[in-house]
């Protein structure tokens, strides 16, 4: 398919598409995703045009990041990913000693005019060491390659655990994870590893936090608390039950508007979409996430070069992993960690780099090559 | 870097992609199933839990007290008013560290132990997110010190409301008791539902009587609140229905002229319309200002005015039973017409004692050498004991009993408030049933001059004496002559409710008896000539002593030598003016010696103010 010659007879907006090398069908499905999330946000932020100005800036510059990683192939990226990878841990450990303290965790990092959370940057960075690892070994990886990559993310995930942020902290070991997952683990030994964090995770409860302990605890009665950890899944599920199918309508949700729901505007703006959109809204929504995943997916599996692939599918599933986690966590299946809702929750970071992961994306599918497949 | 990346199968490897890359999509579709069967489970199958539990959540329903009924006097004075008044209340729900608050609150706001406890015990009952009042009253300073601090007590607001509040303090003290706060037992008793927002209920006298008529009906407010409880705005109201106002008989003035007249005596007034049944004045002496017990009188304040030997809280015009002495000696002369025992003109001999037939024990007369020779005008003018000790003693316990009983002695008054007491009217079967003990014939002879068992309030005799003044047909007393439905702009008067009648074998007995009376007050030998020497207006009266203090056969009654809280009750009952009476007073001064010389000016006092002042009643 020579792109010269087709180019010529296509529409002009494809030759747009195609100078900007983007992926159309993700990039409409961002855009129209975080458009959505502007006007939750008003909504969510109680009508503060402030806030949404903010957070179209930040979409702003996460389009612009993700526009400018699309012009950078892969194999360019494959080349900087132990330099990042070893940034990234610096940082981490500048943050242990520098760092900002905020809500009782050390995650910030102030450099002048920036401040910003460097695990939200390993996110992106740990993959990719990951996908660089096991692009340069045979697969599926041997038992020794398995382990450096346990090595790989156990480094940045203790300095991030460490914080602490254990809802960062499993983003970033899931999205190592299932670099390893993608590389073709054998079932036989994912099982035995499965069956080992099983027989471990007891033992795992005497390591955790007196606060995460109660998470949990909450997670599985939260009406033992109910004015203190219980509060706030409590008034997520009354503000998401009370949606009902088509939801009370923007800016009419009483959970929402008269300040039930904590956090409304960031981790728990999923409440508000359910609450004023109702099951309607909410599975649009699910489906939106779905179609973003799959075509991630799809991208990865077309790509040419094993790194590219690795990244691509551990992208595609890190984002999964956020929707899961924020949704689960809000609708009251999973203990409250930390996570936002991606492209929709008010908040910086977070916004910036998940644009730039598709932005990588974006850049895999439009740097194939022309020969073969 | 080649030799191994020649060990890479691409092929294999792309292959291997894909199917992770396969089963990677499927479990992300099962996974977001998952999510959307929860949403299902929320947002579809308990849609109308989670709705309920919404609405409950934002919307409060906020009852909003009436406002109480006003209480005027005839004239239209306020005796009973409700006025702005601020209080610092507190949310409990909202507070974290309740102990610490009120410590830190203390240093702003002087709250005493009593509040306090009342406190505590109040948010027991009460629902966290329920506001409780902590102190009333507020001083300008103390909102004023409060309100710029506000920010660091949260759930600690002031709020500003009326609290009942009674201008004329404690000349209305004894007529219309007083509102306080609602306690445990009251709330048990009361309308929950109409008394959801109420914090104050009638307590004692007119208050307590005409409760549900001043209360008035709660109305409600739907608040949508946010989570901290904080009110957004109001949604649909439910305005309460005001209290009845209404309109008292008494005047407010003579109220204080009462008062004054008694001076540091104790004892009481109490006045009627005979016309009409309206209670007129109604004063206890001492007494105290109700403005104190709205909000809860302190401990100690509070033992002070209980412990008093001069009782204050004690209402002598309601329930202070004496013994009526000489004033009821022209009802039994009535009673010797009425049962034919005696006439008019009829004298007797009265020296200074009287004896049964075949008895030793000799019942004196007031005045040491008697009366001399007596008819029944001069006997009640001059109060001649010996001349009623014959009488009663001819007429028979039972005779005289009946005949009392119908001016309302031994009965209640049933005006209109609380706690009456009834006094006593003895008869053998009283007697027996009370003490089980048989009558004898010298305890009929005592009664005949009103002493012995014989107990009466002031209400009682005031109303006694209206019942003589109208020649047996009166009306029944009662405070409120008129109410005013909330809405309307005029009072609605009462009718007064006529009594029954005493019935007599002819009417001109009336005229005898009422002759006698202006004799007491107006013939040169009177008891009580002294008050009605430069009367511009002619009094009908009757003065009485009532013994408290058990004197010897052959002692001497000497003033001087027995301590004042042992001397005699002095008495006075009257009507004016006496051809066409438009009042009937009874005043009673403890330990205050004889009815002339105390009780009887007292009345004087009373009767002119009513009497000649120009429009101290507007419809007199």
């Amino acid at each position: 398919m020579p792109v010269t010659k087709a180019s010529l007879y296509e529409h002009p907006l494809r030759v747009i598409y195609h100078f900007l090398k983007i992926d159309t069908p993700l990039f409409a499905a961002l855009l129209v995703l975080s458009l959505a999330g502007l006007v939750v946000l008003y909504s969510a932020s109680g009508g503060d045009m402030d806030a949404v100005h903010r957070q179209m800036i930040r979409l702003s510059l996460g389009f612009l990041g993700l526009l400018a990683l699309a012009q950078i192939s892969s194999d360019q990226l494959r080349s900087w990913s132990v330099w990042l990878y070893a940034l990234g841990v610096l940082l981490l450990l500048a943050v242990m000693f520098f760092g900002d303290t905020g809500k009782g965790a050390q995650r910030w990092l102030d450099v002048g005019l920036l401040r910003f959370q460097p695990s939200e940057l390993m996110k992106i960075w740990l993959p990719m060491m990951m996908a660089w690892y096991y692009a340069k070994h045979p697969l599926p990886p041997s038992l020794k390659d398995i382990f450096v990559g346990f090595a790989i993310i156990a480094v940045p995930a203790a300095l991030i655990i460490k914080q602490p942020d254990l809802g960062t902290a499993i983003l970033v070991i899931g999205a190592g994870l299932f670099v390893i997952f993608l590389a073709g683990i054998r079932f036989r030994v994912l099982a035995v590893f499965a069956g080992l964090v099983m027989a471990a995770a007891p033992a795992l409860w005497f390591y955790l936090r007196d606060y995460q302990r109660g998470r949990i605890l909450t997670l599985l009665n939260p009406e033992r608390d109910p004015l203190g950890a219980g509060y706030h899944i409590i008034q997520s599920k009354i503000a998401i039950g009370s949606g009902g199918l088509y939801g009370r309508g923007w800016l009419n949700g009483t959970q929402s508007q008269l300040d039930f729901i904590p956090e409304r505007s960031t981790d728990f703006i999923f409440s508000v979409i359910s609450e004023e959109f109702g099951f309607f809204g909410t599975s649009l929504l699910i489906v939106a996430y779905m179609f973003i995943v799959v075509r991630g997916l799809v991208i990865s599996a077309r790509a040419q070069s094993c790194y590219a692939r690795l990244l691509g599918g551990a992208i595609s599933l890190s984002f999964f992993s956020y929707v899961f986690v924020n949704i689960g966590m809000v609708t009251g299946l999973l203990p409250v960690v930390g996570v936002p809702l991606p492209l929709i929750s008010y908040g910086g970071t977070s916004m910036v780099t998940l644009l730039t992961m598709f932005g990588i994306l974006m850049s895999i599918q439009s740097h194939r090559k022309l020969l073969g497949h | 870097m080649a030799r191994r990346e020649a060990l890479k199968n691409l092929r294999l490897e792309f292959l291997l992609y894909r199917e992770r890359a396969i089963i990677s999509g499927i479990l992300v579709a099962i996974t977001f199933l998952v999510l959307l069967t929860r949403l299902y489970d929320l947002q579809i199958t308990n849609h109308a839990h989670y709705q309920t539990r919404s609405q409950e959540n934002h919307v409060r329903i906020v009852p909003v007290a009436p406002t109480r009924g006003l209480i005027f006097d005839r004239n239209g004075v306020l005796l009973a008013d409700n006025t702005p008044n601020y209080q610092l209340v507190i949310t409990p729900g909202q507070v974290k560290d309740m102990t610490r608050l009120l410590v830190d609150l203390q240093e702003l706001v002087d709250i005493e132990e009593h509040e306090l406890e009342r406190f505590y015990k109040t948010i027991k009952r009460k629902q966290s997110f329920q506001k409780t009042p902590i102190k009333f009253n507020l001083s300008d300073e103390e909102v004023a010190r409060f309100a710029v601090n506000q920010y660091k007590f949260g759930g600690v607001e002031i709020e500003a409301n009326s609290t009942r509040s009674y201008p004329l303090k404690n000349f209305t003290a004894h007529a219309l008791g007083y509102v306080g706060r609602i306690n445990e037992k009251e709330q048990l008793e009361v309308d929950r539902q109409n008394y959801n927002g109420t914090t104050h209920i009638g307590k004692l006298g007119i208050e307590k009587y005409y409760e549900d008529l001043l209360h008035g009906k709660v109305g409600y407010q739907h608040e949508e609140i946010n989570a901290q409880g904080r009110k957004q705005r109001e949604l649909n109201k439910n305005p309460p229905v005001p209290g009845v106002d209404i309109q008292l008989s008494l005047v407010a003035e003579l109220q204080e002229v009462a008062l004054n007249a008694l001076g540091e005596e104790s004892g009481a007034v109490v006045a009627m319309d005979p016309n009409n049944g309206e209670i007129l004045v109604f004063v206890s002496n001492p007494n105290y200002d109700p403005n104190d017990f709205v909000n809860g009188i302190g401990q100690k304040a509070y033992s002070e005015l209980r412990d008093s030997e001069t009782r204050p809280l004690f209402n002598r015009a309601l329930i202070g039973q004496y013994p009526p002495g000489s004033t009821i000696k022209p009802i039994v002369a009535l009673a010797g017409l009425q049962y034919d025992v005696t006439c008019p003109t009829k004298t007797m001999y009265a020296g200074p004692y009287f004896q049964l037939p075949g008895k030793s024990r000799r019942y004196r007369d007031w005045k040491k050498g008697g009366h001399g020779l007596v008819n029944m005008d001069s006997a009640i003018a001059q109060s001649c004991d010996v001349y009623f000790y014959d009488l009663g003693n001819r007429l028979g316990i039972d005779r005289m009993h009946e005949f009392l009983g119908k001016f309302g002695l031994g009965n209640l008054t049933q005006l209109d408030t609380v706690g009456e007491a009834r006094g006593i009217l003895p008869s053998p079967e009283w007697k027996k049933r009370a003490r089980g003990e048989v009558w004898f014939p010298g305890e009929t002879v005592i009664t005949s001059i009103g002493q012995g068992y014989m107990l009466a309030t002031p209400l009682q005799l005031a109303l006694m004496t209206a019942k003589i003044a109208k020649r047996g047909s009166t009306f029944q007393p009662r405070f409120v002559r008129a109410t005013r439905v909330p809405g309307e702009l005029s009072f609605t008067e009462i009718e007064p409710s006529p009594l029954p009648t005493v019935p007599l074998r002819d009417d001109d007995y009336w005229d005898v008896i009422h002759q006698s009376m202006i004799n007491v007050v107006h013939a040169p030998n009177g008891t009580a000539r002294k008050i009605g020497l430069d009367a511009q207006y002619k009094i009908a009266g009757k003065t009485g002593t009532a013994q408290v203090f058990g004197i010897g056969q052959d002692e001497e009654y000497d003033a001087e030598k027995i301590a004042k809280k042992l001397r005699d009750h002095a008495l006075f009952v009257a009507y004016a003016p006496a051809e066409n009476p438009s009042i009937a007073i009874a005043v009673v001064v403890e330990n205050g010696g004889s009815g002339s010389s105390t009780a009887a000016p007292v009345a004087r006092t009373v009767l002119d103010a009513y009497l000649l002042k120009d429009n101290i009643v507007a419809s007199h």
